[in-house]
């Protein structure tokens, strides 16, 4: 048998790295942006996914949102129905682009690209968090787009860079959110046949059962304390509050973020806990 | 005999009440190239699984360069490279691109990355398509780049599940060609799973012949042949006596389709 120079190479051999805390965190913040910049690489090989998905939430405000701004029969206080509306699509359009996220894992898994990754020393949190963090990504373009949508449609959008910023973090949260939960049913039903059936069972409860086309004010008591509990909730009201002129929060920015933030944090931890088990 | 890299102690794995992996205990030499053999089903798969830290063992215990499968599964992944059966390289990047990843994930100094990713795929020949797309290269070339992606960091044992199913006779020998360079070249521990006797005579300093989830047989291709006896007896004779008949073997539905959907997207 061979063994050639070994010595000599001993030093370029892979070997355990020190451990300390810091240290540990800044490389968890690294392997993220890493398992981020993948999936950004990988849409902009293929963007045609972006302006298919771009098609939805112009039909909400186009169609849905002109006719019920002639019609006027929900109590919107300052703002137009269409204004009011706006940021709502745009959290539908968050919800929509995230809650299928968990796809990509079933896929992956069936190729076996999980594998690999789970076999590198990356943190298992950095991975689930990689990936929520692009589905923000995504979600920023749809944004971009409802942005100029709603300039042609005289929505009144607040310009002011902080409120941008506010609105850019609110879109990155909730997207990391549903992304996320996404990924949870994934690792969970682990068949494309069953995640695709509750993908479509969830997803429109959780848009109704929200006040992203009509506030919580006119729901019935039981939708009412179900709308309470949905994280979508907060988000309609941070973007509802940060994209208009006249536009006025129910919890207040505070609130909402602090409801989002905990909200993921929990999801993240269950979801590297579930994620390494898709390959059992 | 060389220091072994790759000692496992009474290995087990249960799903339920089927033991797939069942006391496997084995003791690699550095610089070796192994063989785990068996029909399918014999449970080399979860073996890996479980060296390569993917899946717990029910009980027993490995040590890879010395490291617990168990308590330092981290420290395992950093030594370690995995190439699996699947499919695993990302077709919609490039090949420099699936290097890219792996090199800033394994934690390759920024200032060394670029030449560590280029030599990487010269030494597999894959210098001429390393901006092409992966979806467009030829099977062989693919599991060329996954060698490549797994070996980024040069690990001290590389596990190939099936390295070599759904290649044809020739990208299957160049396959082989690199194994072995790795093997010379860097020392590399190299642990394959394979039901290809020709791939086990040729490449493997020892296998293991693995069915219904236990060690029937281990030794070099040789020492296995002259076991059973007889002129002219071949590995595929060795199979067939340890595994016995092939009769209810052939795995389940889904890792059937599973094996050929890998099989056709490598063609």
């Amino acid at each position: 048998m061979k063994h050639l120079e070994q010595d000599a190479q001993l030093t370029a051999w892979a070997s355990p790295q020190p451990v300390g805390f810091l240290s540990e965190i800044i490389s968890f913040i690294n392997k993220t942006l890493v398992i981020t910049e993948l999936e950004i690489r990988k849409l902009r090989h293929d963007p045609s996914d972006l302006v298919t998905r771009a098609v939805q939430p112009a039909l909400w405000l186009l169609i849905f949102g002109e006719v019920f701004t002639r019609i006027r029969a929900i109590p919107t206080g300052s703002v137009s129905y269409i204004e009011f509306m706006t940021p709502g699509i745009l959290a539908q359009s968050v919800l929509f682009v995230s809650i299928f996220y968990g796809l990509t894992i079933i896929w992956e898994r069936d190729l076996g690209i999980i594998h690999k990754f789970l076999a590198t020393p990356t943190p298992r949190g950095a991975l689930v968090l990689g990936k929520a963090l692009s589905a923000g990504v995504r979600s920023l373009v749809q944004a971009v787009f409802i942005y100029i949508l709603a300039l042609l449609l005289a929505v009144r959008v607040n310009p002011n860079p902080v409120a941008l910023l506010g609105v850019l973090i609110t879109v990155i949260l909730g997207a990391a959110f549903f992304a996320t939960f996404s990924l949870i049913i994934a690792c969970l039903v682990k068949t494309r046949e069953r995640f695709m059936g509750i993908g479509q069972v969830i997803t429109m409860p959780l848009f109704f059962a929200s006040n992203a086309i009509y506030p919580i004010s006119i729901m019935p008591a039981w939708l009412q304390v179900i709308s309470r509990v949905n994280p979508l909730t907060y988000e309609v009201d941070a973007l509802r509050g940060l994209m208009l002129v006249n536009g006025q929060m129910t919890y207040g920015f505070g609130l909402d973020l602090l409801v989002l933030t905990i909200a993921t944090t929990i999801l993240i931890i269950i979801a590297s806990i579930l994620y390494p088990q898709v390959v059992v | 005999m060389s220091v072994s890299i790759l000692e496992t102690h009474s290995l087990t794995r249960r799903f339920g009440s089927l033991t797939a992996v069942d006391s496997f205990t084995l003791s690699v030499a550095a610089g070796e190239i192994f063989g785990l053999l068996g029909p399918n089903g014999a449970g080399k798969t979860t073996t890996l699984k479980m060296l390569t830290t993917l899946l717990p063992p029910t009980s027993g215990e490995a040590e890879i360069a010395g490291h617990s499968i168990v308590h330092h599964a981290r420290d395992v992944r950093r030594v370690i490279g995995y190439v699996p059966q699947l499919l695993s390289a990302d077709g919609t990047l490039s090949g420099f691109e699936n290097l890219d990843v792996f090199a800033k994930l394994y934690d390759i100094p920024r200032g060394e990355r670029e030449k560590r990713i280029k030599d990487s795929l010269e030494f597999m020949g894959l210098a001429d398509s390393a901006n092409k797309l992966v979806r467009d290269y030829s099977g062989g070339m693919i599991r060329r780049l996954e060698v490549a992606q797994s070996f980024i960091h040069h690990p001290r044992v590389l596990f190939l599940d099936e390295p070599t199913t759904g290649l044809d006779p020739t990208a299957r020998r160049v396959v082989w060609e690199h194994v072995e360079r790795l093997r010379d070249d860097y020392g590399t521990t190299i642990i394959l799973t394979t039901h290809l006797m020709e791939e086990a005579d040729q490449l493997c300093n020892r296998v293991a012949i693995m069915h219904l989830g236990k060690v029937v047989a281990i030794g070099t291709p040789a020492e296995l042949k002259a076991s059973i006896g007889g002129k002219g007896t071949t590995l595929d004779d060795v199979f067939i006596y340890y595994a016995g008949s092939q009769i209810d073997s052939g795995g389940t539905f889904r890792e059937t389709s599973r094996t050929r959907r890998t099989a056709h997207r490598l063609g």
